[in-house]
Parts: structure tokens; C-alpha cells; sequence
């Protein structure tokens, strides 16, 4: 028997109402009652995975204050379909039993009615499964890894944003565009699934569109490494022309800081497809002229979004609460609340007002339309988000202390994504270089 | 097998010389961090986990209070001592409460226990230092801006080094490394802690206060594995997990050095940070596991670590 | 405490998880972990009777994981990947062993932990094998060739769990109180009594060291079974590092201590994260010191001295 359903929780709690105190306790969190018969739940329990220990972090803490923010917001509007919200955070720090076991903990104890998960790649493809095991319909809701969707299907679990294969191709795209005559290439990227994964979806990409670029380094330190003198001596040596990095967090900040204080930007063009998320750390350590991605169309000066109001509204509050611009994971947790909200509406209004089981509200999330702070992402039958992706190149203004982006490109989702039922690693090697010629026109800054 | 040969040495020689450079900067910054923790073991006995803790604390700290004099507009050549104030203040109130409140009490249990405890005040300040300093990577760049790059000729061509990474940190810790080695040798409460080190019961019969020397010992090495962290905090981005990564290898030089070893700390980080620079060129896919690698080949010919003493044998 | 009230205290402890697992069914999955954990504190519990510290036995943990990962694509049946991951932990336990036994205390400890950093340094470099951090899930996997999924594959495994871990928890203990026992605390005292009568301490330790492998293989198997997707955190040095930890927080006093420790720890952590999901680090870091400094005997030895008091 497959997943274990609330209304079975229900009649063993009954039955064991006299198991003791002990166990009292344990249970008394209890499911919510949400059954078939789908009566309004008096709240909409939303678990969130997100990471808030480790170095990830620098990533976790900011989806969760965005998911705090956008919730409080939702319940002042007075709810989603007329029903408050309220999160229910869990770590990914300790690792995929943990987050397992929490997913378990989270449907049958505390009753969520969906699940945001997750970050690490590793958790989301450990929770996939298991959101159609449990039927909970489930959020994926900013990790990378293309895997999950083109290895299997699942009806309950959903991407509300892109994957590592649109993310890392549109930056290599933008290079052949604003660079098209390189001839030789560095890579300095994290020594984990990530950073190995990236460079393969670059290099066989690379290989395809402009074959015979030199290789000069593959160079891959330690996760969590905190000195890149010698990976930098040895590229400062090599002068290729372009070094790419797809490293994040600590790792990018270190790295950018040690190659700046060494004048590496002065050598070569650095590619860096996450950098959006650490310009307002490094500040204008980070030169001007290198090509910089969001995972996503996520820039909050955005050139183009189709409402600036929203994009506007939006960062402004994340700035007025905490102090920052917000960066791609609060823009990827924007996106799994408004899928969340415009996929219940979607399922409500499937049932003429009446409330989805778990199994409508999952459908309602197929083919759903939901509008992103910039734009609007569509899930695909296949459950994998379609969302745009923005690529620019860093500028030094006055306005701002740190580099912000200029000569953007925003590529419409569907021409960098991988089709329904193919393969990243087949798919990279059928393109042609008329893609690059097809690029959409480069948008500058404007102050 | 290509860069075994001699001609790969000549084209190449100078790559070695770079990769040099950068080995020995690395090894600096690991035995800087390697050195406190040997000290401590040797006296307590105990491989003090919470030392990872102690170098991120360091840092962090080092990193808030710069951040805080340049923001009050002072000079960028105040950055070198403020990083080192920082430490001893961090060595100085955090070494003795620990020592006093927790390792002192756990002295004549089983070296396990002793160990555990460490690690649970490891696994506390790692949360506490969450909750001070948040997540978000800090920084405190001004002493290496101030003293900026030299460059080294390569070939046709020179390559920047910051002068902070040439000159600072070998320094720093080469002048660490002769303070101590003078000291223990020369000075009267060296020699107590050298006294406790080789034998605690002997000592303590010949009058050595040994509790003294203990929390001695201790704050000092706090105040070391701080300055560790200061010293790094104007490169390394400080991160939560920081102090665990750091820990790891550490452990791995004093099992190579020998327990309570300070020359063979430094000879190890040497090993390490040499092995590692050189793992970047010729072996990048290996540069991870070199400090393991290295210290199981010491084991395997030297089972007490480089200049560690057999025990005899007792009975 | 005598033989027959152990046993007794293990079937009521036995019974009390079934019970628990079909109560709270979301606690199935915890106990199952913490089944398979104490399985493997149960190995380390051996060792530190010698006065040895391995910080390095999430090594044979991964090691049985990916076994069974990788087995199963080719033999689905968990009653054969089982035994198959044990068995595989054992013989690289012996190789090691035969290494690492010449070692004692901080030596031995360290060059444990650093092979099982070394491993988890392979699993990541095997990239295109492994997939690195991300893992792999393990493909369908039988029991007796039932499909072992669903409800009935969480109790099959929570069962297998339990009776590896009574099995287990009995043989440790006969072998404990047999003359392989006393030669093992002879090397935590003197080990060079040992010699003297004609024991070698090595191979004494190298047996202890092996039957820890194998047990640690079976915790592998178990977890690997239960979360069905293995990463190379498995055999990173602070997995090592928690089983020492459910080691002296269970107590070292009897082969009960690992489970009911094993069973604290995850409780413990999991309530924690679910109330502190912020610091829950800090509140299990200060359970283990309140356990240290106030009941050095573990729980194990608090329940003990409370009878005793009685």
C-alpha cells in the first residue's frame, strides 16, 4: 500500500488514544483534516526545506525571510481562497536522511497540505519520489540539477523555475555573442555534483556551437575551499581567454575577491552564471565587463518586466525588511508561493468553489501559468518550469556600491530549454549556431 | 608520466617556482591553525575539536572589529594590529572559561569523554556563531588593499601576488613558530610546559603547578587558532561550516606532525601545503586528498607521526 | 545487571518501537534510521572496550550503502544485498584492519578518519559513476521477490532492522563476556600483559575491528534501504563523528546503550529541528554535554545507577 493516508492516521490515533502519555505527546502536532471529502481547511500548512546551517545558507536564510514576507502579505490579503497560510520550516544542513525523514514528519504529523523542497539537488531528488509516494503535491523550488525530470515523471512533484541546462547554456550563449573569437577557456568550479555537472552542460554545449576552443585548466577545488592562490597563480600563468566559474557563496565571494586583488579580471573574461546572487557582497571588487548570470531572468532592476510595479513592489519590501536587494533564491521562492497561490485558485475554481483533494490540487499544478516578479513561468507536462533567463555584464554606476548589470539579454524560456522527453546531454549536441544569431537584443542599464 | 622527466622540469621550472610560492603561503595559513591544536594536545592530551570553532570566532571577530575601526575612519595600516588584538582577545576570554569550566572537570575521565566534549561545545558555537554573526560571508579586506601586489617575473610575463600572501602570513607564522620554539626552550614556564607535556605526573612531583600550565597552554592555543582565523578573515570569505572544514585538516598535521610537536607542525603544514600547491598543476583531480594521503604515508614509516616519541613500553 | 533482565529489557524495548512505529507512523522512518545507527555504535562499542576511538566508520557505512545502490540494478533482492554489503565491508575492514590495528588511540582514530575521507573524496571524484553530491536513488528493490515499497516495505525494513539489531546486540554481548572480551579491555589497560600471556593483541583488536565493519555494513544497508538514496555524506567525517557521540550518550556499559543512545539522538534531533530549526545543533550539543559532565555512564548508566538506588 502505497502512501499513508491522513484519514489513516486519524482512526490509529483513535485507537491508541490510550497508548500514554509518551506517545500522546509525540502525536499530538496531529494531521489536520484535509480528507476526500475535502472540506476547507481552517489553515494551509506549507512545509518549507530550505537550508539554515552550513554554507549554504547564504542561500537558505534569504528564500526563507522571502517566504516569511510573501506569506505574511498573503495572509493580510486575507489568504488564499479565503484560507491563512503559515510556513513550517525545515533544515537541509544535516543532510538527505534528515530532509527524508523531516518530508515524512511533515505530512504525517504536522498535516502540511504542501511542501517547498528543496535546495541541494541530492534532497529534491530524494523528495520527488517521495511526494508521489506520500501524495502530497510538492514544490521544487530552487534546486538545479535537470535529472529529475528527464530520468522520470512524477504527478505530484513540480519545478517552479528552470534547471542547470538553460541556466548554464544561456551564459555560454551570451559569451559567444559579446565575445565570439575566444580561443581558450579555464574552469574554476566547485569539486561537488554542481560544479561538475555545470561544466559538462558548458563543455558539451562549447563543443557543439564552437568547436576546437582550448581547454587550458579544469580546476576544481575543494567545496567550501577558502584559498584559490595557486588555482589562480596557475591560470594567471596559462592567460586563457575566458575563465568560467559556477561556484556560489563563499567559495565565488573568495574567489572573486583573490582574483581581484591579483588583477586575474584584468587577463581574462570571467563567466560567472550565479555572481548575481554575491555583487552586493564582493561591491565593486568585481570589475566591470564580466558576464554575469541569475539562474533565472532575476535582477531587481530587471530592464524589461511585464510588471514593473510587481518587480518594483517586490524588492522594495525585501529591502525595507532586511536590508538588501533581494538575490535569485528569494526570486525562485517568490515563484513557489505564486505557484502555490495561483494553483490552489486554479483547483477551486476547477471545482466551482468547492476545495481540491490532494490529487486535484497536484493536476491543477500541470500546464499551470504563474505570474514571477519579472515575468511568468509555465510548468510543462513534464512537471519542469519554463522560465527566462537574464544574462548580463557587470558595470560600475554611482547609484549603486556594488556592480550592476548592463548589455542584458533575457532569453525567453523555451529557447534554451531542453524539449519534453529528451536528454540535456543529447540535446546540447543538436544545436546550431543559428541560436546564437537568433538572440534577443542586448538591453542596457539604465539609471 | 610527463611531468616526471627532466624536461618537463626545464620547461616548467618556473611553474615549480610558483607553485613554491603559493605552497608555502598555504602552508602558513595551515600551520598557523595546526600549531594551537598541538600545542593543547600535547599538555591536555586532548584533540580539541572546538579548535575549528575557536579559528572561526577569530576571524569573524577580527573581521567585525576592522569593519567597525575603518568605519569610524581609522587608517588602513591600523588593519595588521587590529587582526592580532582580536585574537588575543578572543584567546584571552574564551581560552580560560572553557578550560576552567569544562576541560579542567573532565581531566581524569577517559580521553573519549574528554574528546566528546569538545565536540559538543563545537557543535554549540557553531550554532552561536550562526546566531552573532549570521550567514551571510564577512570580510575584512583593508590590510591586504593597503599593502597591495608584487609582481614576480615569469618567463615574459610577471604574475601579482598580494603582498599580504608573500610577505604577512610566511612571516607571521615563521615568527610564531621561533616566539614558541623559543620560549619552550628557553624560558622557565616553557620549560614547565614541556615538563607537562612529556610527563604530567613526574612533573607535578617536582613541584610543577600543572593546572597553571594547563590553562596557560590552553589560552594560548585558543589565541592561536584565533589568530589563525583573523589572519585568514582578509582573504577567506567567513561562512557557517568554516570551522569544520578547517578542523579536518588539522587533525590530519598533528597526527603527521607527532603529538606536541611545534617543528613538526610546521613541517607537516610544509608537506601539505606543498603537496597540495603541486597537486593543482600536475594532479588537479587529486589535490583533496593529498593531507590524507601524506599523513598515512608518514604512519606507515613513522607510526609516531614525524617527530613523535615511542612511549616505552609499560608494564 | 544480570543476563536474563537484559534480555528481557531488549524484547520490551523491541516492542516498544513496534509500538511506537504503529502509532506515529512518520516515526517508522526515524526509528528505522536509529535502529541502523545503533547497529553500527554497536561495532564502535566493541572497539572503545579497547580503549579505541575509529573516527572513521562511516566509511564501511557508505561503503555498504552504495553496495546495495549499485547491487540492485543488477540483484533486487535486499535479503541477498544485505549480507552481500556486509560482507563487503568486512573484507575491506580486514584489509584496513590489518593496517590500521598497529595504531593506537589518537593515531588510530585519525588514519580512520582520514580513509574515510579519502572514500568520500572517490565517491565524489567518481563523478560520472556516482553523481557525486547528488547521489543516486536505488532502483526498486525486493523482498523474498515482493516489492519492497510502499507500508509494508517501511516494516519490512523497520523488522529486518530490529532483528539484525537483537541478533547483533546478543552476539556482542556473548563475545564480550567470552575471554575475547577480557583480552580486548586487556589492551584499554595494559597491553602488554597481554603479550606476555601469549595473546596478540592485534589479532584481538583486528577481530573486534572487523566484526565492527560488518555491523556498520548491515547500519549501511539498512539506511541505504530505508532513505533509498545514498550521497557521499554517508562517509563524511561528522557522520564518524555522530556515532562515537551515540556511543558515550547511550553509555558504554552494555549492549543495550547504542540503541537506546542511537534512539535519544535521532528523537532528539529531530525535535529539536522541528522546535529550533534555527539552533538545533546547539541544544543536541548541550544534551551531550549535560550527559557527559552530570551521567558519564551514559543514559544506559543512569537507568542502571537508578535501579541500583532503588
Amino acid at each position: 500500500m502505497a502512501g499513508t493516508g491522513r484519514d489513516g492516521i486519524v482512526t490509529r490515533r483513535e485507537a491508541l488514544i490510550g497508548a500514554g502519555a509518551v506517545a500522546g505527546s509525540l502525536m499530538l502536532p496531529g494531521a489536520g483534516a484535509w480528507a476526500q471529502g475535502a472540506a476547507k481547511p481552517a489553515e494551509l500548512k506549507v512545509g518549507i526545506a530550505t537550508y539554515l546551517s552550513g554554507p549554504a545558507s547564504v542561500f537558505g536564510v534569504p528564500g526563507r525571510q522571502t517566504a516569511e514576507m510573501l506569506f505574511d502579505e498573503i495572509n493580510a490579503a486575507g489568504g488564499i481562497a479565503g484560507v491563512k497560510v503559515r510556513p513550517i520550516f525545515v533544515d537541509e544542513g544535516p543532510g538527505v536522511d534528515h530532509v527524508v525523514g523531516e518530508y515524512r514528519r511533515l505530512v504525517q504529523s504536522e498535516g502540511v497540505h504542501l511542501i517547498f523542497a528543496a535546495i541541494s539537488s541530492a534532497d529534491c531528488i530524494a523528495c520527488a519520489p517521495l511526494a508521489d509516494e506520500l501524495k502530497r503535491p510538492t514544490l521544487l523550488w530552487d534546486c538545479g540539477t535537470q535529472r529529475i525530470f528527464e530520468d522520470n515523471r512524477y504527478s505530484y512533484a513540480f519545478r517552479t523555475q528552470a534547471n542547470a541546462t538553460p541556466e548554464i547554456l544561456a551564459a555560454l550563449l551570451y559569451l559567444l555573442k559579446v565575445k565570439p573569437d575566444f580561443k581558450s577557456i579555464a574552469v574554476i568550479n566547485q569539486d561537488y555534483a554542481w560544479g561538475r555537472d555545470s561544466w559538462d552542460i558548458f563543455r558539451t554545449a562549447m563543443n557543439t556551437l564552437k568547436p576546437g576552443v582550448k581547454v587550458s585548466a579544469e580546476l576544481f577545488p575543494r567545496f567550501g575551499a577558502t584559498d584559490f592562490s595557486t588555482e589562480i597563480t596557475r591560470v594567471l600563468a596559462l592567460r586563457p581567454d575566458v575563465v568560467l566559474s559556477t561556484s556560489w557563496g563563499g567559495d565565488l565571494d573568495a574567489l572573486i575577491r583573490q582574483a581581484s586583488d591579483r588583477k586575474l579580471f584584468e587577463r581574462a573574461t570571467f563567466v560567472m552564471p550565479l555572481a548575481e546572487s554575491s555583487l552586493q557582497r564582493v561591491g565593486k571588487a568585481l570589475p566591470a565587463g564580466h558576464i554575469v548570470g541569475a539562474r533565472g531572468d532575476h535582477w531587481f532592476l530587471h530592464p524589461s518586466p511585464t510588471d514593473p510595479e510587481r518587480l518594483k513592489r517586490f524588492s522594495e519590501s525585501y529591502r525595507a525588511k532586511y536590508n538588501a536587494w533581494p538575490i535569485y533564491p528569494c526570486f525562485h521562492m517568490a515563484q513557489a508561493v505564486s505557484a502555490m497561490k495561483a494553483g490552489i485558485e486554479k483547483a477551486v475554481a476547477a471545482k466551482g468553489g468547492g476545495w481540491p483533494t490532494d490529487a486535484e490540487l497536484a493536476a491543477a499544478f500541470k500546464g499551470l501559468e504563474f505570474p514571477s516578479p519579472t515575468a511568468s513561468v509555465r510548468i510543462r507536462e513534464d512537471g519542469q518550469g519554463l522560465e527566462n533567463q537574464l544574462i548580463g555584464t557587470t558595470l560600475h554606476s554611482d547609484k549603486y556600491p556594488f556592480p550592476v548589470l548592463t548589455d542584458m539579454v533575457v532569453f525567453p524560456a523555451e529557447s534554451v530549454t531542453t524539449p519534453v522527453g529528451q536528454k540535456s546531454a543529447d540535446w546540447l549536441k543538436t544545436l546550431t549556431p543559428d541560436i546564437v544569431a537568433k538572440l534577443p537584443q542586448a538591453q542596457a542599464f539604465k539609471s | 608520466m610527463a611531468w616526471l622527466s627532466m624536461a618537463w622540469l626545464s620547461d616548467n621550472g618556473i611553474l615549480v617556482g610558483l607553485a613554491l610560492l603559493d605552497g608555502l603561503s598555504y602552508a602558513a595559513a595551515v600551520f598557523m591553525v595546526a600549531v594551537g591544536l598541538n600545542l593543547v594536545f600535547g599538555v591536555l592530551r586532548v584533540l580539541n575539536v572546538a579548535h575549528g570553532s575557536l579559528y572561526a570566532i577569530g576571524g569573524y571577530a577580527a573581521a567585525s572589529i576592522g569593519l567597525f575601526a575603518t568605519s569610524l575612519g581609522a587608517p588602513p595600516w591600523l588593519g595588521l594590529p587590529i587582526l592580532l588584538a582580536a585574537a588575543v582577545l578572543v584567546g584571552v576570554a574564551l581560552g580560560p572559561v572553557i578550560e576552567r569550566l569544562l576541560l579542567r572537570r573532565m581531566q581524569d575521565r577517559e580521553p573519549v569523554l574528554q574528546l566528546l566534549v569538545t565536540f559538543a561545545l563545537f557543535m554549540i558555537l557553531e550554532d552561536l556563531q550562526k546566531l552573532v554573526w549570521g550567514v551571510q560571508p564577512v570580510v575584512f579586506d583593508a590590510p591586504l588593499k593597503w599593502l597591495g601586489t608584487v609582481d614576480v617575473p615569469f618567463g615574459q610575463d610577471v604574475i601579482p601576488f598580494t603582498a599580504y600572501q608573500l610577505y604577512v602570513l610566511p612571516g607571521v607564522a615563521l615568527a610564531t613558530l621561533a616566539i614558541l620554539a623559543t620560549v619552550l626552550r628557553y624560558t622557565l614556564t616553557g620549560r614547565m610546559v614541556v615538563a607537562v607535556t612529556i610527563d604530567r605526573e613526574a612533573a607535578r612531583a617536582m613541584g610543577i603547578d600543572a593546572a597553571k600550565v594547563t590553562m596557560l597552554t590552553f589560552t594560548v592555543g585558543a589565541a592561536l587558532a584565533a589568530l589563525g582565523g583573523a589572519l585568514a578573515a582578509p582573504t577567506v570569505s567567513l561562512v557557517p561550516g568554516v570551522g569544520a572544514s578547517t578542523i579536518v585538516l588539522s587533525f590530519a598535521v598533528v597526527a603527521t606532525a607527532g603529538l606536541g610537536q611545534i617543528e613538526g607542525a610546521a613541517v607537516a603544514a610544509l608537506l601539505i601545503g606543498l603537496g597540495r600547491s603541486f597537486a593543482v598543476y600536475v594532479a588537479p583531480e587529486f589535490e583533496v586528498v593529498v593531507p590524507y594521503a601524506i599523513m598515512v604515508a608518514v604512519l606507515l614509516f613513522r607510526p609516531q607521526g614525524l617527530f613523535g616519541v615511542a612511549e616505552t613500553r609499560r608494564i | 545487571m544480570t543476563r536474563r533482565s537484559e534480555t528481557l529489557l531488549a524484547l520490551a524495548g523491541a516492542a516498544l518501537i513496534l509500538a511506537l512505529a504503529y502509532a506515529v507512523p512518520w516515526l517508522r522512518f526515524v526509528l528505522t534510521i536509529a535502529l541502523a545507527k545503533g547497529l553500527a555504535v554497536l561495532g564502535i562499542l566493541l572497539l572503545l572496550r579497547a580503549g579505541q576511538v575509529s573516527f572513521g566508520h562511516a566509511l564501511y557505512l557508505a561503503l555498504a550503502a552504495y553496495t546495495v545502490a549499485f547491487g540492485a540494478v543488477v540483484v533486487p533482492e535486499a535479503l541477498l544485498l544485505l549480507p552481500a554489503a556486509a560482507l563487503l565491508a568486512g573484507i575491506v575492514g580486514l584489509l584496513i584492519g590489518l593496517f590500521v590495528v598497529r595504531y593506537r588511540e589518537i593515531f588510530f582514530g585519525m588514519l580512520n578518519l582520514a580513509l574515510s575521507m579519502v572514500f568520500y573524496s572517490v565517491l565524489e571524484k567518481f563523478y560520472a559513476l556516482t553523481h557525486g553530491a547528488d547521489g543516486i536513488r536505488l532502483p526498486p528493490v525486493t523482498f523474498l521477490g515482493r516489492p519492497l515499497a510502499g507500508e509494508a516495505g517501511e516494516w519490512t525494513v523497520l523488522g529486518m532492522a530490529l532483528v539484525l539489531a537483537l541478533a547483533c546486540g546478543a552476539l556482542v554481548r556473548v563475545a564480550l563476556a567470552s575471554p575475547l572480551g577480557e583480552a580486548l579491555a586487556g589492551i584499554k589497560t595494559r597491553e602488554t600483559r597481554l603479550d606476555f600471556m601469549g595473546v596478540s593483541p592485534k589479532r584481538v583488536l583486528l577481530a573486534a575491528y572487523v566484526a565492527s565493519a560488518v555491523m556498520a555494513g548491515f547500519a549501511g544497508a539498512i539506511i541505504a534501504l530505508t532513505t533509498r538514496h545514498v550521497t557521499p555524506a554517508l562517509s563524511y567525517w561528522t557522520t564518524s563523528g555522530e556515532l562515537v557521540f551515540i556511543a558515550i550518550l547511550g553509555g558504554a556499559g552494555s549492549v543495550l546503550g547504542p540503541f537506546l543512545g542511537a534512539a535519544a539522538y535521532e528523537l532528539t534531533r529531530v525535535y529539536a529541528a522541528a522546535t529550533f530549526a534555527n539552533a538545533w545543533q546547539l541544544v543536541l550539543g548541550l544534551v551531550l554535554l549535560a550527559v557527559i559532565v552530570f551521567a558519564p555512564g551514559g543514559l544506559w548508566g543512569m537507568i542502571t545507577s537508578r535501579r541500583r538506588a532503588a
